[in-house]
């Protein structure tokens, strides 16, 4: 395709690209990548709190795990929690804002209205609230995250609706006797979607960013379970002398995010010139 | 109470109902006999309809009481007053630095473009946004603290703080003519703020960035040039005023993200501020605490975002 | 790499207004923008000269056309009036700002902008902006450009060109943006302007109704190639060159079919070998492919670069 060879052209884009690959191997192929599979679960206390060597090439944990091995194991966390909290927003807010940008009646006021509530609170202060209530657990941080993410999809959908709304071809496909619904679907969805798919590609960043905070926080998938936030929330008490517990976790982070951005960025440039000028952070 | 405001005390009153506790148990304590349990129960109304509740905490809500914080035994209002300053003034202090750095920085690599300044300030504003605040703080204080010794490693102040006018240790200090307490405060503020204004200001090194390239590219930038008008001019003139008022459009969007990324942070360095006071609510289990934080937060939030809406509308002659 | 002009050349007389007729694309604003010095960052001009006064500009350095050239002996009027005003400032800011630099009281280099220099400037702009009909000048000053109409803000234009008492304005379309009542006003006020001070215009414009009005010769071009050369009243009357023929004959006139002409605007990054309009021209022969010629004049003061001319003149269809 066309637009796959102008984006690897792109080599910021293709940085990203290769980090999402290696993310997705490394959740993968976990099991044959690790050194220590069975640290995921197992304790070693006699090996605690080694700093990188040959054996164990980030080091280890309190607890005496390898801590490469159990950031493998993390990625699939990562990912999973990533691809379903943000495909959910989605899923919800896209068609919440496409229904409230076409109409123009009491429901979309209502809808908007509703956006509006959970914007107007930062994401992890509402995901705290909700995650606290649930209890730490992975399924309650989807849905924390979820719950406070379809809002920013709706307001996003809703103002492009409603721009795209006025186009001529929108007003010529109604005239022909298009039904609202094909007019959504096959109309507006279609010239809002480089939009959509650039910040979902983004916003998979911030759902791993903000994931990870609620993790540190302790409101994460418990112990043992690797979650890459509660590692870092983990390695407080033992540092300055054990960086590398600290480290590790963070540039795990730091790389996979900073890909996601990457890629989004590059998908941007690629899908719409027109789009580089809103460079919204989310 | 505006209606935005008004849906988000819906929204937390249901959030802290979602699953079925019972407060009443958890503030009389496990072994508390049954007959204790339900007049506490009484006393506080949880034994009234939901709609009943709401109500009662909708009146509450507007005249401030938020409930009392299941830990420190106060109301929960008066907590989150306290510990306002604090985080106002690491707020502030992370804002203006961010912007000061950024704004010229974003200009500069805009008008550089694709020179190795442009690529370094790229590198580092798409790092800066794609690290987690809290891991950024850690980093720091293990370095900066920890290994070089040259700041705290945690909290306000040593001691205590100069007598309060303000709120603001820095601002208090030098309102009194106390430069060791000034200097004081500064070393301990160094390290939050730096981390709070990293994300902050990648935020707005990219926007100004897009925003001048933008303008560089407009008919009237165009125009004067062709006109022979110095270059430096234009953009000093024209290119810094429409940067700007950009960067005030993007000042709500980066205050949501630096309270976000405060709770954090607060958390790693011990500040005092609202954002700690969440994360203990939290580890506490302090219903009262973090639904009552989370409306303090919102209604902020709102009023800041009104506030520049306001302020954009008087600064730019097109919206007259 | 595209090959957008191809060894044009032009020449104006003082106080001689010069069309500059062609289709979108044919290279009349990269011409502009060529004379300017305000092309592209990525665009070349291959071995030719651009004499004005006596000086070549292609050997001048950035500072010293941005200097002394541009906004001084050789000014700009653009085809948007309203993208070409910053939003945030008065359109009174905006034309002091260009009197500071470009006033013509003001010596070369000169950096501070003296109160004396300040209040004469302003006399000079509320007497150019009472010339080309503006009413009310001094509150006009006051107002941001969104508050004038089309017409108005164009005026300004005219009148910011005008200030520093240039020798050549360039007018890239300066009318397609207005309304159609407006367009013949400005036109008027333009040509009558211009020749009282003196001042060439070279004049862009895809409307031969147009040029018309306003042009003394008209200079005809095509996919970056210049074809034809003449006064105005030859031109309509002789036209020559197939092409010009032919795009005369499109002209919308009442009670006949629209004639176009077949056929597609080149690619310029692959453009015809020889004269570029070949391809489409009824004329054209094996000689067209090869060689775009040189100009000669078939008759007096009208040139043209085509192998095969036409010199009777035309039938009104």
């Amino acid at each position: 395709m066309n637009t796959l060879r102008r984006l690897i052209r792109d080599r910021a884009a293709l940085l990203g690209l290769i980090i999402i690959a290696l993310l997705i191997l490394a959740a993968v192929f976990a099991y044959p990548l690790s050194t220590f599979p069975q640290d995921v679960t197992n304790y070693d206390p006699p090996h605690r709190l080694l700093p990188p060597d040959g054996t164990y090439w980030f080091g280890t944990d309190r607890m005496g795990g390898d801590i490469y091995s159990r950031l493998l194991f993390g990625a699939r966390l990562t990912i999973l929690i990533a691809v379903v909290a943000t495909s959910a927003a989605v899923l919800i807010g896209v068609p919440v804002g496409l229904v409230a940008g076409y109409y123009t009646n009491r429901v979309s006021d209502l809808l908007m209205r509703v956006s509006d509530i959970f914007l107007a609170v930062p994401q992890i202060v509402l995901a705290i609230a909700i995650a606290q209530t649930l209890g730490p657990a992975i399924q309650n941080v989807i849905l924390a995250l979820s719950v406070t993410y379809w809002p920013f999809w709706a307001r996003l959908v809703y103002a492009e609706t409603r721009s795209v709304k006025n186009e001529v071809f929108i007003e010529a496909a109604i005239a022909l006797g298009a039904s609202p619904l094909r007019v959504m679907v096959l109309h507006v969805l279609p010239s809002i979607a480089s939009s959509v798919i650039v910040r979902t590609t983004i916003g998979m960043g911030g759902t791993i960013l903000v994931a990870a905070a609620l993790g540190f926080l302790g409101l994460g998938p418990p112990p043992p379970t690797p979650e890459w936030g509660r590692m870092i929330a983990e390695s407080r008490e033992f540092l300055p002398q054990a960086w590398w517990y600290a480290a590790a976790p963070g540039a795990a982070i730091l790389l996979v995010v900073m890909g996601f951005n990457l890629l989004g960025d590059g998908l941007r440039d690629v899908l719409d010139p027109r789009l580089r000028r809103d460079v919204s952070a989310r | 109470m505006p209606p935005t405001l008004f849906g988000l005390v819906l929204i937390v009153f249901a959030i802290s109902h979602i699953v079925p506790s019972d407060p009443a148990r958890v503030m009389a304590g496990e072994n508390a006999p049954p007959e204790q349990v339900a007049a506490l129960r009484h006393q506080y109304g949880l034994d009234l309809p939901l709609p009943w509740q709401f109500a009662h905490y909708v009146q509450d809500v507007a005249t401030g009481n938020m409930g009392t914080s299941l830990f420190t035994q106060r109301p929960v209002a008066e907590d989150l007053v306290e510990r306002l300053p604090a985080t106002f003034e690491l707020a502030l202090c992370a804002i203006t630095l961010a912007i000061v750095i950024g704004v010229p920085l974003g200009v500069v690599a805009a008008l550089s473009r694709n020179s190795l300044l442009d690529h370094v300030v790229r590198i580092v504003t798409i790092s800066g946004l794609a690290m987690a605040a809290f891991w950024l703080a850690i980093l720091l204080q293990l370095v900066f603290s920890m290994w070089l010794g040259l700041t705290p490693v945690q909290g306000r102040i040593d001691g205590w703080g100069p007598d309060p006018i303000t709120g603001f240790y820095t601002l208090d200090a030098l309102l009194r003519g106390d430069w060791q307490t000034f200097g004081e405060a500064l070393r301990y503020l160094a390290l939050p703020v730096a981390t709070l204004a990293l994300p902050a200001m990648a935020t707005i090194v990219r926007f100004t960035r897009a925003g001048v390239l933008n303008v560089m590219s407009s008919n009237f930038v165009f125009y004067q040039m062709a006109m022979g008008i110095p270059r430096r001019r234009v953009v000093w003139k024209y290119i810094l005023r429409s940067a700007l008022i950009g960067t005030l459009t993007q000042i709500g969007l980066i205050f949501g993200t630096l309270i976000a990324n405060a709770v954090v942070v607060e958390a790693v360095f011990d500040w005092p501020g609202l954002g700690s006071f969440a994360v203990h609510s939290i580890l506490q289990s302090d219903y009262n605490a973090i639904m009552g934080f989370t409306l303090f937060v919102g209604a902020v939030f709102i009023l800041v975002n009104l506030t520049v809406d306001v302020a954009q509308a008087v600064l730019d002659p097109r919206a007259q | 790499m595209a090959r957008v002009l191809d060894a044009v050349s032009l020449s104006l007389a003082p106080g001689e207004i010069v069309g500059l007729v062609g289709e979108s694309g044919c290279g009349k604003t990269t011409l502009a923008r060529a004379i300017l010095g305000a092309l592209p960052a990525n665009a070349n001009v291959h071995g030719s000269s651009l004499m004005f006064d006596g000086r070549d500009l292609l050997t001048l350095d950035a500072a010293s056309l941005a200097e002394q050239v541009r906004g001084r002996a050789i000014t700009f009027v653009p085809q948007d009036p309203y993208s070409s005003f910053s939003p945030l400032f008065t359109v009174g800011d905006q034309i002091m700002e260009l009197m500071r630099w470009k006033s013509p009281d003001r010596r070369v280099g000169a950096q501070f902008y003296s109160r004396r220099r300040r209040r004469s400037d302003r006399e000079r702009v509320l007497t150019l902006l009472r010339a080309v009909q503006l009413p009310d000048p001094e509150r006009l000053l006051r107002k941001y450009p969104h508050e004038l109409s089309g017409g108005q803000r164009q005026r300004v234009m005219i009148a910011m060109a005008l200030l520093p008492e240039p020798n050549l304005v360039i007018a890239d379309e300066p009318t397609t943006a207005l309304d159609v009542t407006i367009q013949a006003q400005i036109l008027r006020l333009l040509r009558g302007l211009a020749t009282e001070r003196g001042v060439s215009v070279l004049f862009a414009t895809h409307d031969l109704g147009t040029a018309w009005e306003i042009c003394d010769r008209v200079t005809v071009m095509y996919a970056g190639q210049e074809l034809e050369t003449a006064p105005i009243a030859d031109f309509f009357r002789v036209p020559m060159v197939p092409y010009t023929r032919l795009l005369l004959d499109s002209l919308p006139s009442s009670g006949s079919p629209l004639r176009g002409i077949a056929g597609d605007v080149p690619n310029l990054i692959a453009p015809p070998n020889g004269c570029r309009f070949h391809p489409r021209c009824p004329c054209a022969s094996d000689a067209c492919r090869d060689e775009h010629p040189a100009a000669h004049e078939p008759e007096p003061a009208h040139q043209v670069r085509c192998h095969h001319p036409h010199v009777e003149a035309v039938v009104a269809a």
